[in-house]
C-alpha cells in the first residue's frame, strides 16, 4: 500500500502532499521536512530507494523517489509494493502530468493543485494503485477539464501570467 | 413603479460587486503564490499566510460569496494547509461545497474533504448523506467522486449505510465505476472485515470481469485475502496461472502495454499472489512452474519494468516449493542484478540475495567480491542492505568481522532510524554467537555507547537478564559478570560525561549487583566512581535513581562514605532521591535489616512481589478504626473536588438498564473518569455493595463512549509516533565512506579485499554450508536464556495463531463437507416414505459439486479474450410476490405444522415442475421446506433435489429424492440449516433433476437468499439474568437507529417492530430504556440495550461473537427502514 505521496522542490517547499494514512497536521509537516532532508542530501547517481525515516514508519516502509529538474517526487510505500514498479509509476505520473499540462513545470503544480490531485486520484485511490494506463488516466482527467472549460471562459490563460511571474523558474521538469 | 426602479438601483452595486469579486478572487491565489515566492524568511511567510487565512475566514462567512468563489477559496485553503497552517474553519465549508455545489464545486469540495479530514473526524458524519445521494446519481462523474471519497476517508461506523449501494456498483455497466467500487470494497475490508464477509462471492465475479482493469483491481483484494489465509484460495491457483499466461501471451489490449511490456504491474501482482499460494505446497507449486519459467524467459528486455517483473519472479521461485531448474535460472538472474552497473538493480540484487541466503548460502559465496565492494559503496542504502545481508550469513566463525563492520558503519551513521534498527541486530548477533566473554562485553559496551538512548528498551533489559539469570554453569556466569565489572570500572575511570544514560544505568546496576565478585577492587573506589556520577549535571534523575540503588547494594562497612552521601542528598529537591537517600542511611546503619531487604545471592525466581500490598492491611484497618478517612483513588478525589466547587456540567453517563434507580451513585462519575479506573478501588466496590444486589457493578465494563466522544480502545490505538528530539543532521556520504575504513594502497587493496572476503564468508563454504544452512542448525547460542514463566507476547501470539488455524480448519471441514457427498443424506432418506436409490443420488451429488467447482474455474479462467457467456440463474428475492397459493402450507408434515413459518414463495418453475419454498423457524435450526409440484398431467420420475450453500451447514434433510411424482400432486422435502458464523445474506443455489420421459433428464436450477434474520431466535431471560450476562460479555457495538415516532409510545412501537421483524425477545422496558435479547439459533447470545435519545434510538449491543452485533444491527436498521 502507498502511505503517502509527496512532491517538493529543491528547497524543500511542498508542492503536493497526499497522505493515505492519518497523521496529525504537525506530524505531516515533520514527515515532509524529514523526507526532504533524507532525499535532498543524496547524490544523483545513487539508488532511488531509501529506508523510511523515523516518522513515516520504521523498517516496514521505504521511500522511493525520483528527482526531476526542480522537483522531487517521493512515494512512501510499505513492503507490499514493488520498488521498481513504483519507480515506473512515478514516471507514469509525471508523463501524465506532462501531457495534461503540456510541458509541465513546477508552477503548474502550484496553480492547478486541484487538477494535479484529481489526476493523482485517478491513478491511486485510497493508497492502492487504481490505474497505470496513461491514456486512460488522461481520458478521465480530460473529461473533467472539458466540463470546466465549458463552464468558464473568463479564465485568463494561466500560462501567460505564470510565465510573466518568473521565466527562469519555468523549466520543464520532464523531457520525454 | 418608482419603487421597483429604486430597488433595482440599490441591488445593482451588489450585482456588480459580485461579478468583479469573482475576477478578483481568481487572482487571489496567484497573488498569494506570487507573494510567497518573493518572500525571504519563514517569519514573513507566517505573517502572509495569517493575513491570507483571515481574509479567507471573512470571505467564507460572508453570505455574498458564491459557490464558484467558494471553490477558489477552498483551493487557497488547501494550499495553506499544505504549507502546514491550520485552516480548520474551512472544513465545514468544504463539506457544504460537496453537499450543495454543482459537479465542479462538488469535485473541489470532495477533494478538500479528503485532504483535510481523517477517518475519525466528526464532521465526516455530515458527508454521509451527500455520499449516499451521489452514489445514486445518474451522473457518472458524481458516482466516481463519491466512490473515491469513500475509499479515501469514510467513518467505519457508517459503512453499513453505503455498503449496499457500493455493492450494486459492482455490476455497473461502466468499467471505471466497477473498478472504483472494487477498490472501495477492499478499503472497507481493510477497516471493517466482518462487514463485507458476505460479498466474497462478488469479489470472485470481479476477478472474472471482462474488463482487465476491474480484474486487476480485484487482485488487490485477493492478494490481501490470500496473505491472510492461503489455504482457502488454493483452488484459484489455476485461474491466476491462466491469467498470467494470457497476459504474457499478449492477449490484453495494447493499451495495457507499458514500454511494450504487457501490463507489468498486473504481472507483478500475479507473481506475488502465486508465490503466496505456492509457499510450502508442492502440488500447488507444480501448477505454476511452467508459467514462472516463461516469465523468466520473456522478461529479457532491458527496461526498468522488466527487471521489476524479474525480481518478483525470482522471489516467487525461491518462495514456492523448489524446482532445481528454475532455481538455477533464478540464481543467474540474481547474479545479473548484483553485477549490474545500475545502482537500483544492484540494490534489488542485494535484497534478493538477503532473501535467498536463508535457502541457499552458497549463492552469497559466489558473489562475495561484489558484496565486499558494496560494503564500501558510496551509497548509504546499498551499504545498509549489504549489512543486512551479512547479518543473515553470520555464524560463530565470522561474527567478529561482521559485527566490526556493522559497528564501523554505525559509528559513521547519523540516521536515527538506521541506528535503532541495526544496533538491535548487533546485540542479537553478539548474544547468539559471541566467541568469548571479553568480546561479548566489549561489543555490548559499543552497542550501548553507540546506540545510546535511542536503544530499544529490550536491548539493555535482555542484557541484564542474561547476566542475572545466567546459564547452567555458575562458574562461567561469574566469569562473565566479573569481566563486566572490570570493564565498567575501566570505562568509569575515563571520561564519563559523554556516555548515554542507558549505558550508565546498565553499569551502575551491574556494579551494584556484582562488584563484590571482584576481590581485588577496593569498595571505596567503586563507591567513589559512582558518587562521582551523581555529581555530574548531565546525568538524568532516572539514572541517579539507578546509581543510588546500586550504592544501596554495595556497602558493607563503608558507612562513613555512605552517610556523607546520604547527608548531601537529603537536601535534594528531587523527592525520590531524598527518599532513597533516607533509605540508604537506614540500611547502612542497620546491617540486619539490610541483609533482610537485600539478600546477597538470592535466586532470581524466588522473589515474590505482593502487588496488592496485603501486608499493610493491618495498618489500614487500624487507621480506619482510629477514624481516618478511607483511601480514595486520585481520580475520585478530583471528581469530588469538582463536584464541591461547581455544578456538574457533564452529561450523565450512559446508564445501564437493570439498575435504573439504584446505580445513580456510580453513575455520577463521568464516563471518562470511570474508564480510567479499570481496577476499581475498594471504595467504589463498597459503594456498589451498599446499593444492593441488583446494582450493576461497573467494574470491568468497557467504556466505549466518554465525554469527548468515542474513547479509543487500547488495542486499537497505534503506538504513538516518536517525536525526534532534534532534526537529523547527516554528514556527507563521502565523509562517511572515508571513515568507515582507512583506504589501503591501491596495489594492496585487492589483496585486502580477498582477505576480508575469506574472513567474512568463512563457514559458508561447501563443506560446512551443509550444517549452516538455515539458522536452526547453527551451533547452539552461547548464552542461553532461561525460559520465562510469563512470556505474554509470545503466548498471545500462539494463541492467536491457534485460533486462526482452528478457524481455517473449520472452514476446511465445511468446504470438504460441501464438496463431498452429504453424510446425513442416507439416514434421512431411509426414514422417508419415498423409495430411493442412494447410489445414484450420491453420484449425482458428486458430479453436481464437481460441476460447480469447475464452473468457478471456468468463470475465472475465461476472463480474457474468450466470449463465453456465463449463464446465471436469476436470484429470487423475498420481495417477489408470492404467486403460490398459501394452501401449500397445509402440506407441511404434521410435526412441523405448529412451527412459526414464513410465507410460501415461489422459487422457480418450468412447464412440468414448479418449486416454492417456505422457511420454518425451529429453535436450533432453520428448516427450509421445498414444495415440488407437478404441473403436468403425467407422472414425473426420478425427482432429485440438490441444494448447495457454502456458508451454511446442513444438519439433516428429508425427502429430496423420490421415484415418482404423481400428476398434479405436490411433494415436500426439507433441509435443516445451521449457521455457525453470521453472514448478512446467504445465497442458496440448487437444482432439481427429473425425468419426464425415461432416459431424458431435465434439470431446473433455482436459487434464493436467506438472511441472518432467519437464524435469530428469541432468548428468554429475566432482567437479572440479562444483567449478569451483560457484564460477562465484551464486544461492544453502539449505534443510533431510527425511532418510529408515529405511535404514542415510540420506544415500545420500535421494539415491537424489531421483535416482529427479527424475533427478538423484549426482556423489559423501563421508562425510556428497553432491553432485548436474542441468539443465533441455539448458539451465541446477543444482548441489545436501547435508549431513546432525542429522535433516535441509541442501541448498544453485546455478544460473545464479535461479528454478530454488526449483523443484527444491520438487520435492525433494515427492519426499521422498511417499516
Amino acid at each position: 500500500m502507498i502511505k503517502a505521496i509527496l512532491i517538493f522542490n529543491n528547497h524543500g517547499k511542498p508542492r503536493l502532499s497526499k497522505f493515505y494514512e492519518h497523521y496529525t497536521e504537525d506530524t505531516e509537516q515533520q514527515i515532509i521536512r524529514e523526507t526532504f532532508h533524507l532525499v535532498s542530501k543524496r547524490d544523483e547517481n545513487i539508488c532511488n530507494f531509501l529506508e523510511g525515516g523515523l516518522l513515516i514508519g520504521g523498517s516496514e516502509n521505504k521511500l522511493i523517489y525520483r528527482h526531476y529538474a526542480t522537483l522531487y517526487f517521493v512515494f512512501c510505500v510499505d513492503s507490499s509494493e514493488s520498488e521498481l514498479g513504483i519507480l515506473d509509476l512515478i514516471q507514469v505520473f509525471v508523463e501524465t502530468l506532462d501531457k495534461c499540462f503540456e510541458n509541465v513545470c513546477e508552477l503548474d503544480l502550484i496553480f492547478h493543485m486541484d487538477k494535479v490531485h484529481n489526476i493523482l486520484a485517478e491513478m491511486v485511490m485510497g493508497g492502492m494503485v487504481l490505474e497505470t494506463n496513461m491514456s486512460e488516466i488522461i481520458t478521465q482527467a480530460e473529461a473533467h477539464n472539458k466540463m470546466e472549460k465549458s463552464e468558464s471562459e473568463e479564465q485568463v490563460s494561466v500560462g501567460f501570467l505564470a510565465s510573466a511571474l518568473d521565466r527562469k523558474q519555468r523549466r520543464c521538469i520532464v523531457s520525454v | 413603479m418608482s419603487d421597483v426602479v429604486e430597488k433595482t438601483l440599490t441591488a445593482l452595486p451588489g450585482l456588480f460587486e459580485s461579478q468583479t469579486g469573482a475576477a478578483k478572487i481568481t487572482n487571489r491565489l496567484r497573488q498569494l503564490i506570487k507573494s510567497i515566492t518573493e518572500l525571504t524568511s519563514k517569519h514573513e511567510e507566517e505573517n502572509l499566510i495569517k493575513r491570507e487565512l483571515s481574509a479567507i475566514k471573512e470571505q467564507v462567512s460572508s453570505p455574498n460569496t458564491t459557490m464558484k468563489q467558494m471553490r477558489e477559496i477552498m483551493v487557497r485553503a488547501m494550499y495553506c494547509e499544505m504549507l502546514g497552517y491550520d485552516a480548520s474553519f474551512t472544513y465545514i465549508h468544504a463539506i457544504k461545497l460537496a453537499q450543495q455545489g454543482g459537479v465542479l464545486e462538488k469535485r473541489v469540495g470532495y477533494l478538500a474533504v479528503s485532504l483535510f479530514l481523517n477517518e475519525g473526524h466528526e464532521l465526516l458524519l455530515l458527508l454521509v448523506n451527500t455520499v449516499l445521494k451521489d452514489l445514486q446519481s445518474t451522473n457518472l462523474i458524481e458516482v466516481c467522486m463519491a466512490l473515491t471519497v469513500v475509499a479515501q476517508v469514510f467513518p467505519k461506523d457508517m459503512i453499513p449505510a453505503v455498503l449496499p449501494l457500493v455493492e450494486d456498483k459492482l455490476s455497473h455497466p461502466k468499467e471505471i465505476i466497477r473498478r472504483k467500487a472494487v477498490l472501495a470494497l477492499y478499503k472497507f475490508y481493510l477497516i471493517a472485515p466482518n462487514q463485507v464477509q458476505h460479498i466474497h462471492a462478488k469479489f470472485c465475479k470481479a476477478l472474472s470481469d471482462k474488463d482487465p482493469g476491474v480484474m486487476a483491481s480485484s487482485l488487490h483484494i485477493y492478494l490481501q485475502l490470500i496473505r491472510e489465509s492461503p489455504d482457502s484460495y488454493k483452488d484459484l491457483t489455476g485461474s491466476f496461472v491462466t491469467i498470467l499466461k494470457q497476459v504474457l501471451g499478449g492477449k490484453l489490449p495494447v493499451d495495457f502495454n507499458y514500454h511494450s511490456v504487457p501490463a507489468p504491474w498486473l504481472q507483478i501482482q500475479l507473481l506475488r499472489i502465486l508465490s503466496l499460494l505456492g509457499k510450502e505446497d508442492q502440488s500447488t507449486s507444480e501448477l505454476m512452474y511452467e508459467v514462472l519459467d516463461e516469465s523468466l524467459r520473456r522478461a529479457e528486455m532491458n527496461h526498468n519494468i522488466t527487471y521489476a517483473i524479474l525480481y518478483e519472479c525470482v522471489k516467487a521461485v525461491y518462495t514456492i516449493h523448489p524446482k532445481a531448474e528454475l532455481l538455477e535460472k533464478a540464481a543467474r538472474c540474481i547474479g545479473n542484478f548484483v553485477l549490474s552497473p545500475k545502482i537500483n538493480l544492484k540494490y534489488l540484487g542485494l535484497k534478493a540475495l538477503t532473501y535467498v541466503v536463508q535457502h541457499d548460502a552458497k549463492l552469497a559465496l559466489q558473489h562475495q567480491m561484489t558484496i565486499i565492494e558494496c560494503l564500501d559503496h558510496s551509497d548509504f542504502t546499498i551499504k545498509r542492505e549489504t549489512l543486512e545481508l551479512l547479518f543473515r550469513i553470520t555464524n560463530a566463525q565470522n561474527v567478529t568481522v561482521i559485527v566490526e563492520k556493522m559497528l564501523d558503519f554505525l559509528r559513521s551513521c547519523n540516521d536515527e532510524h538506521t541506528i535503532i534498527h541495526l544496533i538491535g541486530k548487533v546485540a542479537e548477533l553478539a548474544e547468539k554467537f559471541a566467541p568469548d566473554n571479553s568480546w561479548f562485553i566489549q561489543t555490548m559496551n559499543d552497542v550501548f555507547s553507540i546506540g545510546g538512548d535511542l536503544l530499544q528498551q529490550d536491548v539493555p533489559n535482555n542484557f541484564l537478564r542474561l547476566l542475572a539469570e545466567g546459564s547452567e554453569s555458575k562458574e562461567e556466569d561469574d566469569q562473565l559478570r566479573l569481566y563486566a565489572v572490570e570493564s565498567y570500572l575501566t570505562v568509569l575511570k575515563g571520561h564519563t560525561s559523554h556516555l548515554p544514560q542507558c549505558f550508565l544505568q546498565v553499569m551502575s546496576w551491574v556494579l551494584g549487583e556484582y562488584a563484590h565478585l571482584q576481590e581485588s577492587v577496593d569498595r571505596r573506589e567503586v563507591i567513589r566512581l559512582l558518587t562521582q556520577l551523581l555529581d555530574q549535571r548531565s546525568v538524568s534523575s532516572e539514572t541517579r535513581v539507578w546509581i543510588l540503588s546500586a550504592l544501596t547494594k554495595i556497602p558493607e562497612g563503608q558507612t562513613d562514605l555512605i552517610l556523607d552521601l546520604a547527608e548531601s542528598l537529603s537536601s535534594s529537591q528531587d523527592t525520590v532521591l531524598r527518599q532513597q537517600a533516607q533509605e540508604l542511611r537506614h540500611l547502612s546503619q542497620d546491617s540486619q535489616l539490610r541483609e533482610w531487604v537485600l539478600p546477597r545471592g538470592a535466586p532470581w525466581d524466588g522473589i515474590e512481589v505482593d502487588s496488592s500490598l496485603s501486608f499493610l492491611d493491618g495498618f489500614v484497618s487500624e487507621a480506619l478504626a482510629a477514624g481516618a478517612a478511607p483511601y480514595k483513588p486520585p481520580h475520585q478525589r478530583q471528581e469530588e473536588l469538582c463536584e464541591d466547587r461547581a455544578l456538574n456540567l457533564e452529561p450523565y453517563s450512559f446508564s445501564l438498564p437493570v439498575s435504573l434507580s439504584s446505580c445513580s451513585i456510580t453513575d455520577r462519575q463521568s464516563p471518562t473518569l470511570l474508564s480510567v479506573s479499570s481496577g476499581l478501588s475498594g471504595n467504589s466496590a463498597e459503594l456498589s455493595q451498599k446499593a444492593g444486589s441488583s446494582t450493576l457493578i461497573l467494574e470491568g465494563v468497557k467504556r466505549v463512549w466518554g465525554k469527548d466522544g468515542y474513547l479509543p480502545q487500547k488495542e486499537a490505538t497505534a503506538p504513538p509516533v516518536d517525536e525526534p528530539s532534534a532534526a537529523v543532521q547527516p554528514a556527507s556520504q563521502q565523509e562517511a565512506a572515508e571513515r568507515i575504513e582507512p583506504r589501503p594502497e591501491p596495489s594492496t587493496q585487492n589483496q585486502d579485499k580477498q582477505q576480508l572476503a575469506s574472513s567474512l564468508f568463512v563457514g559458508l563454504g561447501v563443506g560446512s554450508s551443509v550444517s549452516l544452512l538455515g539458522k536452526s542448525e547453527a551451533p547452539p547460542p552461547r548464552f542461553r536464556k532461561k525460559p520465562r514463566p510469563h512470556e505474554s507476547s509470545s503466548s498471545s501470539g500462539t494463541s492467536k495463531r491457534s485460533s486462526d488455524s482452528s478457524s481455517h480448519s473449520s472452514r476446511n471441514t465445511t468446504d470438504s463437507f460441501l464438496y463431498g457427498s452429504f453424510p446425513e443424506e442416507e439416514p434421512a432418506t431411509s426414514i422417508s416414505t419415498f423409495d430411493h436409490t442412494p447410489k445414484s443420488t450420491t453420484a449425482n451429488g458428486l458430479s453436481q459439486n464437481k460441476d460447480t467447482k469447475e464452473d468457478r474455474h471456468a468463470n475465472t479462467s475465461q476472463i480474457l479474450g474468450g466470449d463465453m457467456v456465463i449463464v446465471r440463474p436469476s436470484t429470487i428475492q423475498d420481495k417477489h410476490p408470492p404467486s403460490v397459493s398459501s394452501d401449500l402450507t397445509a402440506l407441511l408434515p404434521a410435526d412441523l405444522k405448529d412451527l412459526p413459518h414464513s410465507d410460501v414463495i415461489s422459487l422457480t418453475s418450468d412447464p412440468s415442475l414448479s418449486l416454492s419454498s417456505c422457511r420454518l423457524f425451529r429453535d436450533e435450526a432453520l428448516l427450509l421446506v421445498i414444495f415440488i409440484s407437478n404441473c403436468t398431467e403425467t407422472v414425473i420420475k426420478d425427482v432429485a433435489v440438490q441444494l448447495t450453500c457454502e456458508e451454511l451447514k446442513t444438519a439433516s434433510l428429508r425427502g429430496n429424492v423420490m421415484d415418482c411424482l404423481e400428476a398434479r400432486s405436490t411433494s415436500v422435502c426439507h433441509y435443516a440449516l445451521l449457521m455457525d458464523d453470521p453472514h448478512t445474506n446467504v445465497s442458496l443455489t440448487g437444482t432439481v433433476s427429473y425425468q419426464t420421459q425415461p432416459g431424458h433428464t431435465n434439470t431446473l436450477p433455482f436459487s434464493g437468499t436467506l438472511s441472518t434474520a432467519d437464524f435469530i431466535r428469541p432468548l428468554v431471560v429475566t432482567t437479572e439474568e440479562y444483567g449478569k450476562l451483560w457484564l460477562s460479555l465484551s464486544h461492544d457495538v453502539k449505534q443510533n437507529l431510527k425511532l418510529l415516532t408515529d405511535a404514542g409510545d415510540p420506544l415500545r412501537t420500535t421494539l415491537n417492530a424489531l421483535k416482529d421483524a427479527l424475533q427478538l425477545h423484549v426482556v423489559d422496558i423501563i421508562g425510556s430504556e428497553g432491553i432485548v435479547a436474542c441468539r443465533l439459533l441455539s448458539g451465541a447470545p446477543c444482548l441489545l440495550h436501547c435508549r431513546v435519545n432525542g429522535a433516535a434510538l441509541a442501541m448498544w449491543l453485546r455478544s460473545p461473537h464479535p461479528a454478530l452485533p454488526d449483523f443484527i444491527l444491520y438487520h435492525c436498521q433494515r427492519a426499521l427502514a422498511h417499516h
